[in-house]
């Protein structure tokens, strides 16, 4: 398992996402921070965090669980549901969604029906700790804390301290040392 | 989990995370449009070879709200009446596409031999005065959701106990959650044979009665002889209905659960029947939500898993 962001980088990573969103939003007016649970979770309230830190205005965070979304509950086992929690009412927000990995895409789908279940967001952006690749849906990060290439064989995990105990991102099944 | 057929012997894990799965579609029953996509394609068979309509109707709901298509089968318009075997309807019916089945059926062990000949998924929908798995969970989620928790609940089950799956399905439930369960009813309707119920058992629900965090009454079954082990209907309700002046002897804070339909001036008064402490219509609500969570439950996992 090889070591690609340490606790630090992500820190720095969250902080430039933060200064991007407020950017891109001209400021963070009627903005949400969405976590797809698990490890969006923890993820969308340190965004949150600073934003509000940043722009002295309070930027509410929730979490919402994508369990009765899935698109693959034939082919994977199934997890138990948990709580979706979002601060009030989305409709006509701005919402960014907040995931640890970009990957299929399929997750970020699941997340977006969700919410469309749920309200009708203005305007929703995707904020993602690691892109590493491999899209199987038209779907893109707005905010990246890493691009990460990566092949379909190789597994790569994101630790967070309030879920893992430790922040960090790791590689592993890798075999791109001994590639030719 | 491959099927749902029974209450005695599942553990507490099981049920736990099958509660857990029931708050978060008790939620989306509350949303403004409550419906998730989540068995987009899997189709419900409901056969229901007895009468009901609060269970048929809510897991066709619960069917519905997850996006699952159903077929709902019922005997008095079917090809029973034309001779046609248990059998040969539910392997028609498996033909025609159906991922799992309710079923609910007067004889004991129906649901297994359905599974059986099958091979899908099965929910017990009521079999006999044997089992009803599903009644048991809505009544501990209700149960839940007022107190929290089941541990160390005292709960009473008063009533027809010797015919009632409910009672069957209950006293499993709630004892593996944490309560403590009593049966209360006359020896005529108590089950011959108490060995191996969880629960302790009294005749006499007046000396008794302010000792529970909750009451569960029973329905008297008339069509399961429940009448006729009994004087009468007057004296049933004068040694073990939740009278007005019963219900006033109860703790402030118990509350009253009833499977429906309640049948009032019998085993429950109209006083009782519509204060807010009695959680008939909560019951039935989160009857939806439990069912949702048992599809989801037993469809909505990878085939490996399951089997």
């Amino acid at each position: 398992m090889r070591s690609v962001m340490s606790g630090d980088d992500m820190t720095r990573a969250l902080r430039r996402i933060a200064h991007e969103v407020i950017e891109k939003n001209r400021g963070v007016g009627g903005l949400v921070v969405v976590g797809i649970r698990t490890r969006g979770g923890p993820l969308a309230d340190r965004l949150a965090d600073l934003l509000t830190e940043i722009e002295g205005v309070e930027v509410p965070s929730g979490i919402i669980d994508i369990g009765m979304y899935r698109d693959d509950i034939d082919t994977r086992p199934r997890i138990e549901l948990g709580p979706t929690e979002l601060p009030g009412d989305i409709d006509g927000r701005t919402v960014v969604i907040v995931d640890d990995v970009l990957y299929t895409g399929r997750t970020i789908r699941a997340a977006l029906d969700a919410l469309a279940d749920i309200g009708r967001a203005a305007i929703v952006q995707l904020a993602v700790v690691v892109d590493r690749g491999h899209r199987e849906l038209p779907i893109r990060a707005d905010f990246v804390g890493k691009n990460l290439p990566t092949s379909s064989q190789e597994h790569v995990t994101v630790r967070v301290a309030e879920v893992d105990g430790e922040d960090g991102v790791w590689i592993e099944g890798s075999d791109r040392g001994s590639e030719q | 989990m491959k099927n749902l057929l029974t209450m005695e012997g599942v553990d507490r894990g099981t049920l736990d995370a099958l509660l857990n799965d029931a708050d978060e579609f008790y939620e989306v029953m509350h949303r403004p449009i409550p419906k998730v996509p989540t068995l987009r394609g899997k189709t419900v068979a409901t056969m229901f070879f007895e009468p009901s309509t609060r269970t048929k109707l809510s897991f066709e709901r619960a069917a519905k709200a997850l996006s699952a298509d159903t077929l709902s089968f019922s005997p008095g318009t079917s090809s029973l009446k034309k001779g046609e075997s248990l059998k040969d309807t539910v392997l028609t019916v498996k033909a025609m596409g159906a991922d799992l089945m309710v079923v609910r059926h007067s004889s004991t062990g129906a649901a297994w031999r359905v599974a059986e000949w099958t091979g899908l998924p099965v929910v017990n929908g009521g079999d006999g005065a044997h089992q009803h798995p599903t009644q048991a969970l809505l009544d501990a989620l209700t149960l839940r959701q007022h107190f929290g928790s089941l541990d160390g609940l005292r709960v009473a089950i008063v009533g027809d106990i010797r015919h009632s799956r409910v009672a069957r399905s209950d006293v499993w439930a709630f004892s593996t959650m944490g309560a403590k369960v009593t049966m209360i009813a006359p020896p005529t309707l108590l089950p011959p044979d108490l060995t191996g119920w969880p629960a302790g058992v009294s005749t006499d629900l007046d000396a008794v009665l302010d000792q529970f965090d909750a009451i569960y009454l029973l329905r008297v079954q008339a069509e399961r002889g429940g009448v006729s082990v009994f004087p009468s209907v007057a004296e049933y309700r004068q040694r073990f209905g939740m009278t007005d002046v019963r219900f006033r002897r109860l703790k402030p804070d118990t509350i009253v659960l009833h499977p429906g339909p309640m049948i009032r001036g019998i085993e429950i008064d109209s006083g009782p029947a519509d204060d807010p402490r009695c959680k008939v219509l909560e019951q039935v609500t989160n009857g939806v939500a439990v069912r949702m969570a048992v599809l989801f439950q037993l469809l909505g996992g990878s085939k490996q898993e399951n089997e």
